[in-house]
């Protein structure tokens, strides 16, 4: 079986990416993760189910599935070539402006050195790339140990540095 | 200045550790060229013509003289003895080995430097305004401001891969030295009525092969909502900027096609879910951050120093170098001094490893240990008592760094262009080169006053050659090195893009070419009338006339 980065470990993966839309109408196994023009016309016998999941392209909208996160066991989230970064900021987006709290999977052109920056805006699962190791790819997550901005994991660090609480500026009020 | 904590510094030595271990697989073969490229050009880390490129950060220009002799020392021991300061306030080494490249970051990281973002699609080295905290038309301090901005973009972990490069410049100024309307982002650190601290915010504007003045989306951004609105208008890029052709992959694009108006309103459509949130800024971060810029210890003096007025008076080579490279201070008995990097014979923005060491120590001595680096390609001494210039003047002579022409002619702009840089269309040092001897003569120099000499060797316009009084851009005609000129450019609030004159000329042409361009200035200017506002009051035609008649 496939494996993937999940929870800090490598392990199974026991979904299926349906790339094509083509033959939707008889999504036949479970844990299947649909492309989000299938699920957007898609009947309701697989609305209805809780075995399948969503995939974005970089261009789609995540607000599209604003009335879905709540039911959507897992969201993926495509990079067709790595130095694409829209899927960062719709990342964001479903889980800070949408609410949504189920597996984010980063999928595509997935490797080691994106990894750390993808953690951090909500990606909690990594499909990483044919060819290249996954278990060498979990070490950097761990690449760096904060950072100054809010992120998905985190308030900026100003928040957190115990400088809040101290004196006004000085010379700044005129 | 800024000084890490163990915050600052951590993040900067886990940088050195991974892009030690990404240079080991890369040279192992576990990463291709393809995939370690984006990795080694945020760490500022070129392939160039002859070796590796290496740019290093200089925030906002402004370096301590413990961190000049550090990069004086990297200069030698890994290059050949002299590093480039360039038009973004940064330093760049030609002649780095990659191998070394980790190294050379480590030793940067001793002295609180990096190399982090100085290139790659990513936010890049914010730069700002080389007289800041000493100019006389300060509104706000805007140091405080560019270091919480220079934090927001270290590894923003959601713009690490935007369409295209992105740049940020930032004033507290009424005079605009920092270029704010060409970059991608421009921020002018202002007043309200209440007296409250806010940033009239540009987009937009850039050089380039798309030459842009930015449009302001907001005239008042309230200081604790400056990141989340920063945060507003990345996304937007970042989602909807242009990924299909680099060359419409700027911000500046973006803004053209959606149009201003409506740019605008998707920024603040995205604002308005950010505003208040955790980024926004609390005063006691903002005061932490202005408690690393707080004013060196100045003496209280009178005012001006009245030996420094006599020998202005007596001393001709003297007061030539103070009316050119001396500039007012807000404290009396002060002055900002600019050392020229733009002597004859010498590569523009290029110093030595020895120069550099002896900078530092002329810092102590004479600027509180501090020094800038203006985009001009020029180092500042801000801080200097005016009852010393004159000993001053006499050390940077001896340095070759005393040429007393800042804003003349010969105080080029430049990029490294063709001799090293393998996206230039054609070599732009031996052009900048045969300008600086073919006007060597000081009195005609200052007679001509104020002249924006701009040199660019390619499209990319790192020598920001659109915004020059003259500009002269390389191009490839059929393998061959030619070169078109504009006029009429201009940086500062009332920043223009040049026009071109006409069809372009062969490198031997060029000193030819500036020197009929300044005829036709001299024949017709108005009394204190500087050589831009003579092509603005004339257009360019008389000028087109003279330069193509003695041509044909």
């Amino acid at each position: 079986m496939p494996q993937l980065i999940k929870g800090g470990a490598l392990v199974d993966d026991t979904w299926t990416l349906l790339r094509d839309a083509a033959g939707i109408d008889a999504v036949p196994t479970a844990n299947v993760i649909v492309p989000l023009s299938a699920w957007l016309t898609a009947d309701q016998a697989l609305l209805a189910r809780d075995d399948v999941g969503v995939w974005l392209a970089p261009a789609d909208d995540p607000a599209q599935l604003a009335g879905d996160v709540r039911n959507l066991p897992v969201i993926a989230i495509d990079f067709p070539k790595f130095a694409d970064g829209r899927g960062y900021s719709t990342a964001r987006l479903l889980r800070e402006r949408f609410g949504f709290t189920g597996e984010l999977r980063a999928i595509g052109d997935i490797q080691r050195d994106q990894l750390y920056y993808l953690s951090q805006v909500g990606f909690d699962a990594f499909v990483v790339r044919d060819g290249k190791d996954a278990q060498d790819a979990l070490t950097s997550l761990r690449d760096f140990t904060d950072g100054y901005q809010i992120t998905n994991r985190r308030t900026p660090w100003f928040r957190r540095s115990g400088v809040v609480g101290g004196a006004t500026v000085p010379g700044e009020r005129a | 200045m800024y000084r890490y904590d163990v915050f600052d510094q951590r993040l900067v030595d886990e940088r050195v550790a991974q892009f030690r271990d990404q240079t080991r697989r890369f040279l192992a073969g576990e990463l291709t060229e393809d995939e370690f490229r984006p990795l080694r050009l945020q760490n500022g880390l070129y392939i160039q013509k002859y070796a590796p490129m290496l740019r290093v950060a200089i925030p906002y220009g402004l370096l301590s003289s413990r961190q000049l002799r550090m990069l004086a020392h990297i200069g030698r021991k890994y290059d050949k003895g002299y590093g480039h300061f360039t038009t973004r306030q940064n330093i760049q080494y030609n002649w780095p080995r990659l191998e070394e490249v980790p190294d050379i970051l480590a030793d940067l990281a001793s002295v609180e430097m990096h190399a982090i973002q100085t290139s790659g699609n990513c936010v890049r080295n914010i730069t700002s305004d080389h007289f800041a905290g000493a100019a006389g038309d300060e509104i706000v301090d805007p140091r405080p401001y560019n270091e919480l901005i220079r934090q927001w973009s270290t590894f923003h972990p959601e713009f690490a891969y935007l369409p295209r490069k992105f740049k940020i410049a930032i004033t507290g100024a009424t005079t605009d030295r920092a270029a704010i309307l060409v970059h991608d982002i421009g921020l002018q650190a202002v007043r309200n009525d209440d007296g409250e601290v806010g940033f009239r915010v540009i987009v937009g504007g850039g050089l380039g092969r798309t030459p842009i003045i930015g449009h302001v989306i907001r005239e008042f951004l309230p200081r604790a909502e400056i990141l989340n609105y920063l945060d507003a208008i990345l996304r937007v890029y970042n989602r909807f900027g242009r990924r299909d052709n680099m060359y419409k992959a700027r911000i500046k694009i973006l803004v053209k096609e959606q149009t201003p108006a409506v740019f605008a309103a998707n920024v603040d459509a995205e604002w308005q879910h950010l505003r208040g949130g955790p980024a926004t800024v609390p005063d006691e971060e903002i005061a932490r951050l202005a408690s690393h810029f707080v004013p060196p210890p100045y003496e209280k003096l009178a005012g001006d120093d009245a030996e420094f007025r006599s020998t202005v008076a007596d001393n001709r080579a003297f007061s030539n170098w103070v009316k050119r490279n001396v500039f007012p201070h807000k404290m009396p008995g002060y002055a900002i001094v600019t050392l020229s990097l733009k002597k004859t014979g010498v590569p523009p923005g290029d110093a030595t490893s020895d120069q550099m060491d002896t900078v530092a120590d002329l810092a102590d001595a004479y600027s509180f240990g501090e020094l800038t680096v203006s985009h001009e390609q020029n180092l500042i001494f801000t801080d200097v008592r005016q009852s010393q210039l004159l000993a001053l003047w006499s050390e940077l002579k001896d340095l070759g760094l005393a040429t007393p022409n800042i804003g003349l002619l010969t105080d080029i702009v430049c990029c490294p262009g063709g001799d090293f840089c393998s996206l230039a269309n054609a070599k732009s040092l031996p052009i900048a080169d045969a300008i600086q001897r073919r006007f060597d003569d000081l009195d005609y120099l200052h007679d001509i006053g104020e002249l924006d000499l701009n040199i660019s060797g390619c499209m990319n316009a790192c020598g920001h050659h659109h915004v020059g009084h003259i500009g002269v851009l390389g191009v490839d005609k059929n393998g061959s090195e030619w070169y078109q000129v504009t006029i009429g450019g201009t940086q500062g609030a009332n920043a223009a893009i040049g026009k071109v004159i006409g069809p372009s000329f062969a490198a031997q042409d060029m000193p030819d070419v500036v020197a009929r361009l300044l005829d036709v200035y001299v024949d017709h200017r108005h009394e204190d009338e500087r050589f831009v506002d003579t092509v603005r009051r004339l257009g360019i035609d008389p000028f087109k006339e003279r330069v193509y008649a003695a041509t044909h």
